[in-house]
């Protein structure tokens, strides 16, 4: 990845489709997991590691290989799709997902994993990690480039803010945020827990450079990652105004699939509609 | 390899001893606006490329420090030790659990901080960082061996947690040779009763043992510089020979190194502990020896722990 080499949305979509389907088949096997978030977030992922990230799925350890920091740890099925649809896990790994000593933990772990480069779960620290890895990297004279998932609901923890200050302050250059704009936490709507509001506006205010984009588009998610790539005026970040659930009928926008499987009924009519 | 003199505190040796291992090109230190006073400030001056100021945010320190232990630097953030436990869950989860080598330093800890008062007083720190997996907390005594020990945190490959002090104490060593993080330092040999000591009461067991001597209980001092992984070799040692023990600390008596000295006796030989340190109470403001008089942390108070300890061994 990230050798400049023409994009082709319509395999990126192809993808994501497939990353889809591994998200529901994962979930599924574990009677348990987050598929709605993971549903949100994969486009934006296959944009990124499908055209700039550099990143060697034959060493995913390459010390100098570009991060990729889950910090919505839960969304983790979309994480173990990716690496299975590059070929750095195996259906075996991903089917054994949140099972005793399986490779794919309920919450993305870089002890666990190989590819993943952050031990997430607890929210609100990515994006601190993320700094620490771009800070690094530029003391390193290194022209690697981190990028960090958020959820939106994510960015009502404080130390979000504490990160985006320091990033700012740092002049990282090297990070690119995400932000899933899904609109669903764990209990219910975002604007029913707590609004968060414009949180590019917040972003810019801390001295981000911000864009927002279909998070489903791929086309405008491959511009927007590939300005975000080039893009070396200070931090960056994204929102990508998402759909929870996106691409199953009837998990999208409904809360009650943050944190849950589908059944075997709801698997067959899912992968239905992927087909 | 004892010689009590007039010292510096143990946060002048946390400062020293980063500069002693600064040419190391992995040592970055990383601070949230105490590097005047946990002393990572010395290290700034000269490395200025390699210092990172976070302000006044501690979680976003505590993960911006793993993020850098995790592309290959070795981090020692400090601030005061009270502010590091703000971010307990981030060194639980963001740093321990990687088990990411990132170095946190909590200076000003305990009662012995004196007038800053109460909230700036840790008392849990030792025993929170304790019950955390592939943790190792280290609580030096003086300036030298918390210089030595910084130095040897750069060995470690994994999270370490060091507890300074804010105030000048008497100097335990004339150099770091003997030390070990680890293994407990054995200031005095005597077969009566062995002392489990650490940070500023190392001071005062010493001066107890001397007065404890004078009416014939001879007192094996140890500096317990290690309180995980706890020097189980050395308790053992001591629980054959002396029967009964104290512990002294400038911290509760909850979790702290008399309670990891408690947990090994419940589980391996029932001998008398007698527990010096904060009785399950939050202090004040005040000057340090008279908060210490008043929280029970003084040398008569290890007299009579290791007078009550000699006598429930004693006892038919």
């Amino acid at each position: 990845m990230g050798d400049g080499a023409e994009v082709d949305v319509s395999e990126l979509e192809e993808m994501a489709r497939r990353c889809r389907i591994d998200i529901l088949k994962m979930t599924h096997a574990a009677k348990s997991g987050h598929p709605g978030g993971a549903l949100s977030a994969i486009d934006s992922m296959v944009a990124i590691y499908g055209t700039c990230l550099r990143f060697d799925t034959s060493n995913p350890d390459w010390e100098d290989r570009d991060r990729f920091i889950m910090s919505k740890g839960h969304a983790s099925p979309a994480m173990y799709a990716i690496l299975h649809q590059m070929g750095v896990l195996d259906e075996d790994d991903i089917m054994g997902f949140r099972t005793l000593g399986s490779v794919c933990q309920g919450h993305v772990d870089m002890n666990w994993t190989r590819g993943v480069d952050f031990s997430a779960g607890s929210l609100g620290m990515g994006l601190s990690f993320g700094l620490g890895c771009a800070i690094s990297a530029k003391m390193d004279s290194s022209g690697r480039k981190i990028w960090v998932m958020l959820g939106d609901g994510e960015t009502q923890e404080g130390q979000i803010w504490e990160a985006a200050m320091a990033a700012s302050f740092h002049n990282a250059s090297n990070l690119r945020a995400i932000v899933d704009r899904n609109r669903i936490q764990n209990d219910d709507f975002v604007d029913v827990q707590m609004e968060i509001g414009d949180v590019g506006e917040k972003f810019r205010s801390f001295g981000w450079k911000v864009k927002e984009v279909d998070g489903h588009d791929m086309t405008s998610l491959v511009d927007v990652v590939d300005w975000a790539d080039r893009e070396d005026g200070g931090p960056v970040a994204i929102v990508a105004n998402t759909i929870k659930g996106n691409g199953v009928s009837f998990m999208e926008n409904n809360p009650s699939f943050h944190g849950k499987a589908p059944d075997d009924e709801e698997l067959r009519i899912a992968l239905g509609e992927l087909a | 390899m004892t010689a009590p003199s007039t010292g510096g505190a143990s946060r002048d040796g946390y400062g020293k001893g980063l500069l002693r291992i600064a040419e190391d090109p992995r040592v970055v230190v990383i601070e949230a606006d105490l590097g005047k006073s946990t002393k990572s400030c010395h290290f700034r001056d000269l490395h200025p490329d390699r210092t990172i100021s976070l302000g006044i945010a501690e979680q976003n320190m505590m993960l911006v420090a793993a993020g850098m232990a995790s592309s290959g630097k070795i981090p020692f953030a400090s601030t005061f030790a009270i502010f590091t436990e703000r971010a307990f869950e981030q060194v639980r989860n963001g740093i321990a659990r990687p088990g990411l080598p990132v170095h946190i330093c909590g200076s000003h800890g305990g009662i012995h901080t004196g007038s800053d008062g109460s909230s700036a007083q840790s008392i849990e720190d030792l025993a929170i960082y304790r019950t955390i997996p592939k943790m190792t907390v280290v609580h030096p005594c003086d300036d030298i061996s918390a210089e030595e020990l910084t130095t040897q945190l750069l060995e470690l490959n994994g999270p370490s947690y060091m507890r300074t002090t804010r105030n000048k104490v008497p100097r335990m060593y004339e150099d770091g040779e003997k030390l070990r993080i680890g293994k407990g330092s054995v200031l005095r040999e005597g077969g009566d009763v062995a002392i489990f000591s650490c940070g500023v009461m190392v001071g005062e067991a010493m001066a107890a043992s001397d007065t404890l001597s004078a009416e014939g209980i001879e007192c094996t001092v140890v500096d317990m510089h290690t309180v995980k992984p706890l020097d189980e070799d050395l308790i053992s040692k001591l629980a054959a020979r002396c029967g009964c023990f104290v512990s002294a600390e400038d911290h509760s008596v909850v979790g702290g190194l008399g309670g990891a000295i408690s947990e090994w006796i419940a589980t391996n030989r029932l001998i008398p502990l007698e527990m010096v340190g904060v009785n399950d109470m939050f202090g004040q403001s005040g000057g340090s020896m008279e908060l210490m008089e008043m929280m029970g942390l003084t040398e008569s108070d290890i007299c009579e722990a290791a007078r009550r300890s000699v006598e429930r061994k004693n006892r038919p």
